[in-house]
């Protein structure tokens, strides 16, 4: 029995570079069909062996062969892998001992004599050959460290770039939340302040019904004085008018008793056309002041509007309180000439300001009743020389502390008891004297003595 | 008889003449006009003992009617002479707690506007008579 078992010495190295071959190439992965075949590779070497064995043949070529076959399907392998630089560099590398096995084969087959002859220069090939071979697998080597770790590194950058991507993502999404976030509560606070602005024009007109409220007594006295007056003289015409018809039946007429009555009669038309305007003229300003304001400026003559508003507040607070009586100083100047003004506006104002001023000397003397206190409530006004003009309210109260003095003008602050006041009397009013017409609204109060407001508007 | 009248309205002194032209034409009555009751103190003191009547609005800028009162009642404190005057209070506020003040500082009479001056006439005209 003659085995050639050089073959299966020749198996084992076989084996060795079909591992390294394997983990090189990570040939699992990119060739598995070719890898599973790969564990075959002892295959052609027992077939091998094999047939010598059938054949009875003996050859020292037999493992020459099977390196041979080996070394082509390494070929075979790294071909079909080209497309990947290490593997053209191993390709490069088992080049030349492949194509030196395969000549040393061929020669060995077909003719020993030439081997021996020029066996320097199969050494010196082989030698040659085998340095080839390891100095370009020590280079594919590198060749794939080198690559192996510009894919970590991409591979990094691409964790790094995914990582920030989710950060992105991340924050993106916290905007977002954010933004709906920010748009909810603006729309709540848009909803909030289109309420507010609802209310606060509700409450500007509560503030001017409740003063209408006050107003409305003021007013019935003071149409019911004109009133009266009509009626008294159309009354007294009417019997004048009696008499004069008596008087004519008479034989001996009196002219100059005719010419008196027809006199008197002449002038109670008269006096009736001015009593019936004078109501007129108070209902229209009442009406004026319950219309929510046009906002038109129309030319104003302040003493009058000023003086409509002393009587009104002042019959105003009589109304409440009977009891209550004051003296009113009027100061006005003859040459104060009409302004650019919202009239209603403006009566507003000065109906704020008296009502505050008989309110506060009503207090004064319901403290101290005794004591000869005169309540007085004086207006005055007068142009300056800067070519403004002013209107001062005065009254002889108790005074307001200095503390208070700037809150005063503050919207709801009130000194009144609840559901006496609302607190926007002077908050309005200083809106309509500032903002309604450019002037200035001020305060000058010394505790116990009294207080004065004094508006000044551009003439 | 000598009436003086006390209102800040001054229209009501036409008023007055025309409603009493006949009795101001017979010397009747004599009216006198003020206009606050200030100028009624003072026309007082000016003319002591000729006003047998005082006819005064309540409400009035300044001395209010009643303050007016109060002052004449002082005045005339002591009985005669002179003899104090008669005082009757007008108002437009007919209420009855200016009523009641107005009895209690010594009014002679309560008026409301407006006056019903047929009223009024028979008022001062049986007066008149009790005086003469």
């Amino acid at each position: 029995m003659n085995f050639n078992t050089s073959v299966l010495i020749s198996i084992v190295p076989a084996l060795l570079i079909v591992r390294g071959l394997r983990r090189f190439l990570d040939l699992p992965v990119r060739m598995p069909r070719f890898n599973a075949l790969l564990n075959h590779i002892w295959v052609p070497g027992v077939v091998l062996m094999g047939l010598a064995y059938l054949f009875e043949w003996k050859s020292d070529q037999l493992d020459e062969f099977y390196i041979f076959i080996v070394l082509s399907i390494v070929v075979l392998v790294l071909i079909r892998l080209s497309f990947y630089r290490p593997a053209r560099t191993l390709l490069l590398a088992v080049a030349p001992y492949t194509l030196y096995a395969a000549i040393e084969l061929l020669i060995a087959v077909t003719g020993r004599d030439l081997l021996k002859e020029y066996d320097d220069v199969f050494e010196t090939s082989q030698g040659f050959a085998f340095i080839w071979l390891f100095t370009f697998l020590f280079i594919a080597r590198s060749q794939k460290k080198s690559l192996e770790a510009e894919r970590l590194q991409r591979e990094e950058e691409e964790k790094a770039k995914r990582l920030i991507e989710a950060q992105n993502a991340e924050l993106e999404r916290l905007v977002a939340e954010r933004t709906s976030t920010l748009t909810q509560q603006t729309e709540e606070l848009r909803e909030a302040l289109t309420e507010l602005r609802t209310t606060q024009a509700q409450l500007i007109q509560a503030e001017k019904m409740a003063s209408l409220g006050e107003l409305t007594a003021g007013i019935a006295h003071e149409i019911q004085n004109p009133l009266n007056f009509v009626t008294n003289f159309s009354d007294v015409s009417a019997e004048l008018i009696t008499e004069l018809d008596e008087e004519r039946q008479k034989s001996e007429r009196d002219p100059e008793l005719e010419a008196e009555l027809l006199e008197d009669l002449r002038q109670n038309l008269t006096k009736i056309t001015f009593h019936g305007q004078r109501a007129a003229s108070i209902v229209r300003g009442m009406l004026e002041h319950s219309r929510a304001s046009s906002g038109e400026r129309q030319p104003t003559d302040l003493n009058v509007l000023a003086d409509e508003y002393l009587r009104l507040a002042y019959h105003g607070l009589r109304a409440k309180n009977k009891a209550f009586n004051a003296t009113m100083n009027t100061d006005f100047d003859p040459n104060l000439g009409q302004i650019e003004a919202v009239s209603q506006d403006l009566g507003r104002v000065l109906l704020n300001l008296f009502t505050n001023a008989f309110y506060a000397v009503h207090k004064k003397q319901e403290a101290h009743p005794q004591d000869g206190y005169v309540p007085t409530v004086s207006v005055r006004t007068h142009r300056t020389a800067e070519n403004t003009v002013e209107v001062h309210v005065r009254d002889n109260g108790a005074g307001i502390p200095e503390g208070m003095q700037q809150k005063i003008f503050q919207p709801f602050f009130t000194t009144k008891p609840t559901g006496e006041g609302t607190g926007l009397g002077l908050s309005l009013s200083y809106d309509i004297v500032t903002k309604g017409h450019g002037g200035t609204l001020t305060v000058e109060s010394e505790e116990g003595t009294g207080t004065e407001f004094i508006i000044t508007l551009p003439a | 008889m000598k009436i003086l009248v006390v209102d800040d309205e001054k229209d009501v002194r036409a008023l007055f003449e025309q409603r009493f032209r006949r009795e101001i034409r017979s010397g009747q009555f004599a009216f006198t006009f003020a206009y606050s009751g200030e100028e009624a103190l003072d026309f007082l003191h000016a003319h002591p003992s000729e006003v047998v009547l005082i006819l005064s609005d309540i409400n009035m800028p300044g001395m209010s009617g009643l303050e007016l009162l109060k002052r004449i009642r002082q005045e005339y404190a002591a009985p005669p002479p002179p003899l104090p005057p008669q005082v009757m209070m007008i108002t437009a506020y007919g209420d009855e707690e200016s009523h009641q003040q107005a009895l209690q500082l010594g009014a002679n009479d309560f008026l409301t506007k407006p006056v019903d001056f047929t009223a009024l006439k028979a008022k001062l005209t049986s007066m008149a008579s009790h005086e003469n």
